[in-house]
């Protein structure tokens, strides 16, 4: 498949501050890719360049083959974009403001077919200072569907919202997906990205730090699966004399490091074997939230520091 | 330039405004309260000042009349002042305890020297602060003693002065008052709207969001225009309908009038983004508009015609945009004189499309 967006050594500074500071990556078409990191990492800036608000200082960008910065007019025909902190006019309703781009754009959508779409058609003739954060939101996102994108940009749609108003913005993301849309999704929530992107770039001090399916980051950049047995703590070295596994009992646990998933069925025979009473057991692997905060917190932790690592 | 996508933004920004009730007030109800106001302030300017009278020739038939002929003047109203009601003072004092700033002292044997033809002294007492009140005073009295003085001896003054004024109508002040007040709103619902809209939409992201439509920069500040336009000329229609039936302002209404308020709205929604634009927090940016615009409130003919100030506050009018959209207003509203505002025209177009031009390559979409 053709690459949707296309970045290659893409800097931003303002002065001294390199907010964005030499990254590369690429999203295919019809791919949902979640672009995560703390706040201050740098998302927002990219994610701006990409959708022509903001210049960069180098590198190069393609949008459906266009520099956003240069060829923002042509680009915006084909794009919808949810900025972060989406307002709009105070006084307006809903249905005139899809009316009001649908004339924009020149594409003139119905409506309530949009506005039941995100779920906001009981709202259409309600004041937009009246509506919820999450209905703003909704309306964000049918404004960004006027006109028919072929690739959306959300920066951080979820944040702040309720869980209902988040699993409503996640259903019409799928939707978008499914319809073969390219999304370009920010976010801080990792769950979001897990549940959603096909694929997933970590940033953090302006730089790609991991980048990949969520389960790659997850092999890459996460601790092996481990197995835990409720057992006493005589078990742990008995299991790692026998077995060459690493194990360590801690809080009335036995817990050993698999190198493999097949290890499972050797680490509970060896227990059973041990004659050692033994009752339940689980096995833990990270989540794609782990490894974030694992990186992330490392780099925090490392000769670099937030400021003052340039 | 795209009609549809401009009519588009009118639409929203209209609504945005109709259902707004303060910025509605501002426009509508404010003119209406103003004209009300001038009106009926300009429209007690006629009023007589009141004279106290001391007569001590009473009662004579010739003192009675001279009186009589004082309040038929209508410049004063005659009341008269009696000694024994103010035991203890004098006249002079008492009229400045009592802030009176004229009074008049009829001297016992009035109409005695006045019947035999001596020379006979009336006393004014004047205050020198407040000039007007003695003008009106002394020529009053000065003009019905001169009547007095010539019936005495039969004649009738040759030479008489008759006041006609320039144009078919006499003007009032109230008729300057209805083309000065809509160049106040002209000038003043644009320029503080406008100042606002450029901090506020940049501050909530609105030129950002709008950035990403197909909508331009040109597009949109048309749209504005063509809002204000439209207040434009309600605001003037109210004021006239107030001005003509409340007050009885003489204004002529032609085709003439419909280029200012046209062009006015243009150049002031566009000065208003220029300003507001120029300025990088919502703070300077009033300020940078307050700074334009007062001046321009007080000094270009809104409240006082120009043609009362003092000569270097009429050069310094000549810089102010509004003074030639409310002389040309004036031109065509009072002396139905197309022609003498073609220059006031010309001015205000050419420096509407310098504004206009100017403001959309000075305010910014998007950040750099």
């Amino acid at each position: 498949m053709p690459a949707a967006i296309e970045v290659r050594g893409l800097t931003k500074f303002y002065g001294e501050v390199h907010a964005v500071n030499g990254i590369d990556f690429s999203v295919r078409e019809g791919e949902v890719f979640a672009f995560l990191g703390p706040n201050g990492a740098g998302k927002t800036t990219t994610v701006e360049i990409l959708e022509g608000l903001r210049k960069r200082t180098s590198g190069d960008v393609r949008v459906l083959g266009l520099d956003p910065w240069t060829k923002g007019a042509e680009l915006h025909r084909q794009t919808g974009v949810i900025p972060q902190d989406f307002r709009f006019f105070d006084k307006i309703h809903p249905k005139e403001a899809i009316e009001y781009y649908g004339v924009l754009f020149g594409t003139h959508p119905d409506p309530e077919t949009l506005l039941r779409r995100v779920g906001l058609l009981e709202k259409a003739n309600a004041r937009y200072d009246t509506l919820s954060g999450g209905q703003k939101q909704k309306l964000g996102l049918a404004l960004a569907l006027t006109n028919d994108p072929k690739v959306c940009f959300l920066d951080e749609p979820t944040t702040g919202l309720d869980p209902q108003a988040r699993r409503a913005i996640w259903d019409v993301i799928r939707q978008l997906r499914d319809e073969g849309r390219t999304v370009f999704l920010t976010t801080h929530y990792l769950e979001e990205a897990e549940l959603l992107a096909n694929q997933v770039a970590i940033i953090d001090h302006g730089r790609v730090i991991a980048a990949g399916t969520p389960a790659e980051i997850i092999d890459q950049h996460g601790k092996p699966d481990r197995l835990k047995v409720q057992a006493p703590p005589s078990l742990a070295p008995y299991l790692h004399d026998r077995l060459g596994l690493e194990a360590r009992a801690h809080d009335g646990k036995v817990e050993v490091t698999m190198t493999d998933k097949s290890d499972a069925l050797r680490v509970l025979s060896a227990v059973e074997a041990s004659g050692l009473p033994w009752e339940g057991f689980a096995t833990e692997k990270d989540t794609l939230e782990d490894v974030f905060v694992a990186l992330v917190g490392r780099m925090d932790e490392g000769d670099v520091k937030p400021g003052a690592h340039r | 330039m795209n009609g549809r996508r401009i009519y588009a933004d009118y639409l929203v920004f209209m609504r945005g405004y109709l259902r707004n009730p303060i910025g509605l007030f501002f426009s509508l109800f404010f003119p209406i309260i103003l004209i009300s106001l001038f009106g009926l302030i300009y429209s007690a300017g006629g009023a007589a000042i009141t004279l106290y009278v001391e007569n001590n020739d009473h009662p004579s038939a010739a003192s009675a009349q001279f009186l009589q002929e004082l309040n038929q003047t209508g410049a004063v109203r005659v009341s008269l002042w009696d000694a024994s009601a103010h035991s203890g003072q004098n006249f002079s004092t008492w009229l400045a305890k009592n802030s009176n700033p004229v009074g008049l002292v009829i001297p016992a044997g009035f109409a005695n020297d006045y019947t035999n033809h001596t020379h006979v002294n009336l006393t004014l007492y004047v205050n020198p602060e407040d000039a007007v009140s003695d003008g009106i005073a002394e020529s009053a009295v000065g003009g019905v003693g001169n009547g007095f003085s010539f019936a005495a001896v039969n004649a009738t003054p040759l030479i008489g002065v008759q006041t006609t004024s320039v144009g078919s109508t006499l003007f009032t002040s109230i008729d300057y008052l209805v083309p000065g007040l809509i160049g106040f709103s002209i000038l003043t619902s644009p320029m503080f709207s406008m100042v606002d809209i450029s901090a506020s939409y940049r501050k909530d992201g609105l030129f950002r969001e709008l950035s990403l439509t197909p909508l331009t920069k040109g597009e949109w500040l048309t749209a504005k225009i063509l809002w204000y336009v439209v207040l434009t000329m309600l605001s003037a229609a109210i004021m006239v309908g107030i001005g003509v039936y409340g007050f009885g302002a003489h204004v002529t209404l032609s085709w003439g009038l419909l280029p200012f308020l046209f062009l006015g709205p243009f150049f002031f929604v566009s000065l208003g983004m220029l300003a507001g634009s120029v300025a990088k927090t919502p703070e300077t940016a009033a300020v940078i508009g307050n700074i334009i615009t007062f001046p321009m409130m007080f000094l270009s003919g809104t409240f006082f015609p120009v043609s009362l100030f003092p000569a270097y506050l009429q050069t310094f009018a000549h810089i102010l945009p509004l003074y030639y959209v409310i002389d040309g207003m004036n031109q065509v509203m009072l002396f139905n004189n197309f022609a003498g505002a073609t220059t006031d025209l010309a001015i205000i177009a050419v420096a509407s499309v310098v504004v206009f031009v100017g403001a959309i390559s000075v305010f910014r979409w998007r950040d750099e």
